[in-house]
């Protein structure tokens, strides 16, 4: 077999017969748009989580199912998981691109990135939109207290 | 535009050995921001795995929720929550000085690292007591 090697100090040029979508570029753009979207939606969790009234104590199922019974938290909630998972995903791929040397490592490893991604968007967002924030049968003290008027 | 490029190559071949150059990860704060850039976001990434896990109990019960909800409110998962918390801000600040110099000018990017320390330590200044009296004092 014979490689065609390219002559010395030709500048660099793709190879021609690579036509179509450049992945990798979209894929490094997407970091960084990503990023700017996740520095505010997270910061906004983490303030309105952690820093409000009485921060990580006052976390219970009643106030999360106030938050998620608002339309404006499930749609902050859920771009922050699509967002931050694909984000969190890709940028595991470039480290096992990095640093897992064969061929079977690497498909092993990126299978199982990929299927913890798919995985977890479609559960996530699953419970977000199918979450009742007043179960029937629950006692009353563990909900949300405008569940007391349904 | 042309000046500007060769400015940054300057600058870049000053944070570098004299040998291969035009590279800003090879070496002092290029180096030690991308390996902690590497490191936050491996950590930050498994605990997203655990978070939206533990989340997807409000789907159910309460109790269930509650139970494991209430491990994150005790003292070690508190300065657990102080270390996570860091990495994020880090990143995040790191994340946007990367953009800053891939689209903006390669030639701050040194200055910008100290940057992005300075906003941490502030960050964490007002996050840290605040979170650490909600952790002990209940």
């Amino acid at each position: 077999m014979t490689t065609t090697l390219a002559a010395p100090r030709s500048p660099y040029s793709r190879d021609p017969q690579r036509r179509g979508v450049n992945w990798e570029k979209w894929g490094w753009i997407y970091m960084r748009v990503s990023g700017i979207v996740l520095v505010v939606l997270i910061f906004g969790h983490l303030f309105v989580n952690l820093m409000v009234g009485e921060g990580v104590s006052a976390l219970n199922f009643a106030f999360v199912a106030g938050k998620l019974a608002n339309p404006f938290w499930q749609w902050w909630d859920v771009a922050m998981l699509w967002l931050a998972l694909i984000h969190g995903g890709n940028g595991m791929r470039t480290l096992v691109n990095d640093y897992a040397t064969t061929r079977v490592s690497r498909g092993i490893l990126k299978s199982a990135i990929l299927a913890a991604v798919v995985i977890l968007i479609v559960l996530g967002t699953l419970v977000v939109f199918t979450f009742d924030a007043c179960p029937a049968g629950q006692p009353a003290d563990l909900l949300p207290t405008f569940c007391q008027a349904l | 535009m042309p000046q500007n490029s060769a400015e940054a190559l300057t600058a870049q071949r000053k944070t570098t050995s004299r040998r291969p150059a035009g590279t800003l990860y090879r070496g002092r704060e290029g180096m030690w921001s991308w390996v902690l850039h590497r490191i936050t976001g491996v950590a930050i990434f498994f605990f997203l795995l655990v978070h939206i896990l533990d989340t997807a109990l409000v789907r159910v019960s309460p109790e269930a929720y509650n139970a494991v909800i209430s491990q994150y409110q005790t003292p070690i998962m508190g300065l657990g929550e102080v270390a996570l918390v860091g990495a994020i801000v880090f990143h995040a600040f790191n994340g946007l000085r990367i953009i800053a110099i891939d689209f903006w000018n390669a030639k701050y990017q040194r200055v910008l690292f100290y940057v992005v320390i300075g906003l941490w330590v502030i960050t964490m200044l007002a996050f840290t007591p605040r979170h650490l009296i909600n952790v002990f004092s209940h």
